[in-house]
């Protein structure tokens, strides 16, 4: 019997799950698919919003920047890397341009108060990769970079150390509200829980209609491309390149990542399927034109990953937040490319409008998440680590043993990959994959060889 | 942390490239060496490859690869060169200095001068921009042939896919072959296979069925491969992908460091002793273009070795006084990239060709053609061009080796 059953172990219901779990409560986290975050959440641009192009007054931009406050103030017990690049909002043509000095109102409207409008010289100064034909920028000094992994990780670990309890390849089948108690049915066996938080992401209308009968919003997968490019293409570009938002979407970034690689995306392409995150190579090649574009030296940089995220978008553009008091629902869903930033705040919000009192845990133990930032120590630098396995990604066995036991042992490839960035790197695994199926023999679902070989 | 007594010379890869470059630097006496290798074992690529022809012209006998790689490090070893394992080069400073991780912590070495060894890859997956979803057992051959023949393991697929037609192509085809398992096809993206006649025949001769003008656009399945789609849309059941050739310079150290690459090779642009553009720096083997047989980057390496040793015993000319060369019409790349301007130039260039070719070869120094040769090639094929008798006219400063029909 449980205090608080969430669904979804995105980066979303992790937030939410420690919220509650450090409020005293007992929680379990029932999620689907092999891993925390193989949903929507593991393919996303990494950045730390500021909330400066939020809607003005909106739940969204209030829980950026309460979850934003709450990463800066949680990370360093945690473990957590900040990468503190500032972003720039680039106006590429005279029409862009004008809109800037809205832009700049609005983050002023939004409490964020120190952008600045720079102009082509000041731009190609601080940026002297930039192509010549920018012609102004917004610059935005609070957007900053984040692991988008080892973040919800984090918040898992610390919310199993005081008692949560996580469930895997375990999907809801069916929820019933007695009037005191949820009782759900699950492929890995029944639950009982007092109160039901839906943070099943793609799914979370599904979820909400097998919970309540009928659902407030449809899901509108929206996927999203990328292309990373090699680490060497790091040095090109040192802060993230925003364009001039567009009506639907923020449109397509150019930013360093945490890990040392430069990004451009995502694209923003309807469709049906909510797992299909598949790329195609127009969208791919069109995205590396747009960053050539912004950056023309980028063209002899080698292309070393491509990835797509499935954004979990509705008809509608704000979050899609339900709370139904007297059936004890409280529904987090249509959370898109801000979900990283604002995770931690709408804990906060669900833990506000939960009633039940719970002894609070009086002093938590702090977990320690991977430590994988470029520009941070990484475990390599520490003696005993036994060899190097991905030489791309400067991997150790030390890092892979770790992932592979703890209260949260990656059970899948992907979980492996998120936890360690093992394979992640330009050569994809032609150096270590062999390597890695031998150290995570008996380990993974899917294995990487097949068993019994012939 | 203070810097460890220099050596003479540090060789970044004990491949057969690092090892022949070590051989040679030895025979020299030149003592003060050292083989960084990242991984456990020394001997490079061949370790993976589990068939033969290697060896011929170094040792006088077929051996397989991991044979060969072992006769390597035995030859290293009895030379008394010593082997550092494990050490990961992290980063190349200005003059010789090294950023190493090791499992004892990190170090910084510095040398007089530093080869750069450190071989080629084959293009994965995301460099060849295929799309679709991302699922387990998509590999190159350099993976398959590390779980058969070093970790003796089967890889996650029994009805793959092989892409490509290259030479390696057909050693992953005899490697999947004597594990049991059994492609679905050989795609070719072009018009014909790359590998040459009669050896292109084999996947015919394997009962394969061969499909040319056959890109992959994207691979479907997840957590498993069930499927590929061709860009002309049709579609092949199939269980995983194996994606051989396209191979690049694993040239990320200089890549990331301040010495100058060549966009045409990827790799570390050097001169006829092997010299990048820092002189602390030499490099040799796949790093130089990729790719050339193991037999041939060992004797580069024992070459480049012999120009390093000239340098440290003050033998080489400065540099600076320079051509450079650049490839022109109907040419892929030409290594090296620049000349010291010594008379005799005594250079060999390498070159590939963009496509097949029946003509003539020309250097040309501005309008001025210097030197025709004729030529009968094609790109999977390697050229050699020599310079000795090249006298380039008086301030003359490039040199474009180009494809006369």
């Amino acid at each position: 019997m449980f205090d608080i059953a969430v669904v979804g172990a995105g980066v979303v219901g992790c937030a939410v799950a420690r919220r509650f779990a450090l409020m005293g409560a007992r929680v379990v986290l029932l999620e689907q698919g092999p891993d925390i975050l193989s949903g929507a959440s593991k393919g996303n641009s990494a950045i730390l919003h500021t909330g400066f192009d939020a809607p003005p007054g909106s739940l969204e931009l209030a829980c950026m920047r309460a979850g934003r406050a709450e990463y800066l103030e949680i990370r360093e017990r945690l473990g957590l890397p900040l990468l503190e690049t500032g972003a720039i909002v680039a106006a590429w043509s005279d029409d862009e341009q004008a809109k800037l000095p809205a832009i700049a109102a609005q983050a002023h409207a939004n409490g964020v108060t120190d952008v600045t409008l720079l102009d082509r010289a000041a731009l190609l100064a601080r940026i002297p990769t930039l192509s010549p034909h920018i012609k102004a920028g917004l610059l935005v000094p609070g957007e900053h970079l984040i692991d988008p992994w080892s973040a919800p990780l984090a918040y898992v670990l610390q919310a199993l150390a005081v008692g949560a309890t996580v469930h895997r390849r375990t999907q809801v089948t069916a929820a019933r509200f007695d009037g005191a108690c949820w009782q759900l049915d699950t492929t890995t066996g029944p639950f009982r829980a007092t109160t039901l938080i839906n943070a099943a992401g793609l799914f979370g209308d599904h979820l909400e209609a097998l919970a309540l009968g009928e659902a407030s919003f449809t899901i509108h997968p929206r996927k999203g491309q990328f292309v990373v490019f090699d680490k060497a293409a790091t040095k090109l570009l040192a802060t993230i390149l925003l364009p001039v938002p567009l009506e639907r979407t923020k449109g397509i970034v150019l930013t360093p990542t945490i890990f040392g690689n430069l990004l451009v995306g995502p694209t923003a392409d309807e469709q049906d399927s909510r797992t299909n995150a598949g790329t195609d190579h127009q969208s791919l090649q069109a995205l590396i034109a747009r960053a050539h574009a912004l950056i023309p030296a980028l063209e002899h940089m080698p292309v070393t990953a491509l990835y797509a995220g499935i954004r979990p978008a509705t008809e509608r553009k704000e979050y899609r937040l339900r709370h139904e008091p007297a059936r004890h629902y409280i529904g987090l869903n249509g959370i898109r490319s801000t979900g990283l930033t604002a995770a931690l705040g709408l804990a906060q919000h669900a833990a506000s409008l939960y009633q039940t009192p719970h002894t609070p845990i009086a002093t938590p133990p702090w977990p320690q998440a991977p430590k994988l930032a470029e520009h941070l120590p990484r475990d390599h630098h520490q003696p005993g680590y036994g060899e190097i396995i991905c030489h791309c990604e400067l991997v150790t066995r030390r890092e892979i043993e770790a992932a592979l036991t703890g209260p949260l042992p990656a059970t899948d490839l992907g979980g492996l990959k998120r936890r360690t960035r093992a394979t992640m790197g330009r050569c994809q695994g032609f150096y270590c994959q062999a390597h890695l199926a031998t150290l995570t023999a008996g380990r993974l679902d899917p294995p990487l060889e097949t068993p019994h070989a012939p | 942390m203070p810097p460890e007594p220099a050596y003479d010379a540090l060789i970044i890869g004990a491949g057969p490239a690092g090892i022949g470059a070590a051989l040679a630097l030895k025979s020299r006496g030149i003592h003060n060496i050292a083989l960084l290798e990242r991984e456990t074992d020394a001997g490079g690529t061949p370790r993976h490859c589990g068939h033969p022809p290697f060896g011929l012209r170094e040792f006088r006998r077929l051996l397989t690869g991991p044979a060969y790689a072992k006769r390597l490090a035995r030859a290293a070893f009895d030379a008394n060169i010593p082997l550092l394992p494990r050490h990961s080069v992290l980063a190349l400073h200005p003059g010789g200095t090294l950023d190493l991780a090791t499992p004892e912590g990190p170090r910084t070495l510095t040398a007089r001068r530093v080869l750069i060894a450190t071989g080629a890859r084959e293009a994965p997956r995301a460099a060849r921009l295929i799309g679709g979803e991302r699922p387990l057992g998509v590999l190159n051959t350099g993976a398959l042939q590390a779980y058969c023949y070093l970790e003796h393991k089967a890889p996650p697929f029994t009805r793959p896919v092989v892409v490509g037609t290259e030479l390696v192509s057909l050693s992953a085809l005899l490697t999947l072959r004597r594990h049991g398992i059994h492609p679905v096809a050989v795609l070719e993206s072009g018009p014909t296979p790359v590998a040459p006649w009669p050896l292109s025949l084999f996947p015919r001769l394997l009962g394969l069925p061969v499909h040319r003008n056959a890109a992959l656009a994207s691979i479907n399945g997840f957590p498993r491969v069930t499927s590929v789609t061709l860009q002309n849309g049709s579609e092949l059941a199939c269980d995983g992908v194996l994606l051989t050739g396209r191979f690049t310079p694993e040239s990320t150290l200089a890549r990331m460091s301040h010495l100058a690459l060549s966009t045409a090779t990827k790799g570390p642009a050097i001169d006829q002793y092997g010299r990048t553009s820092d002189p602390a720096f030499f490099a040799a083997g796949n790093q130089l273009r990729a790719i050339e047989t193991a037999g041939w980057c060992f004797f580069e390496g024992r070459r480049i070795g012999e120009f390093m040793a000239d340098d440290l015993q003050g033998g080489l000319p400065a540099p600076g006084d320079e051509l450079t060369l650049t490839p022109g019409e109907g040419i892929a790349y030409v290594v090296p990239q620049r000349l010291a301007r010594v008379s005799p130039l005594r250079a060999t260039l390498q070159l590939r060709l963009t496509e097949p070719a029946l003509g003539q070869l020309h250097v040309r120094a501005g309008d001025t053609v210097l030197l025709r040769r004729p030529l009968i090639s094609a790109p999977e094929r390697r050229v050699l061009l020599e310079l000795d008798d090249l006298r380039p006219p008086p301030g003359t400063q490039h040199l474009t080796i180009e494809v006369a029909q």
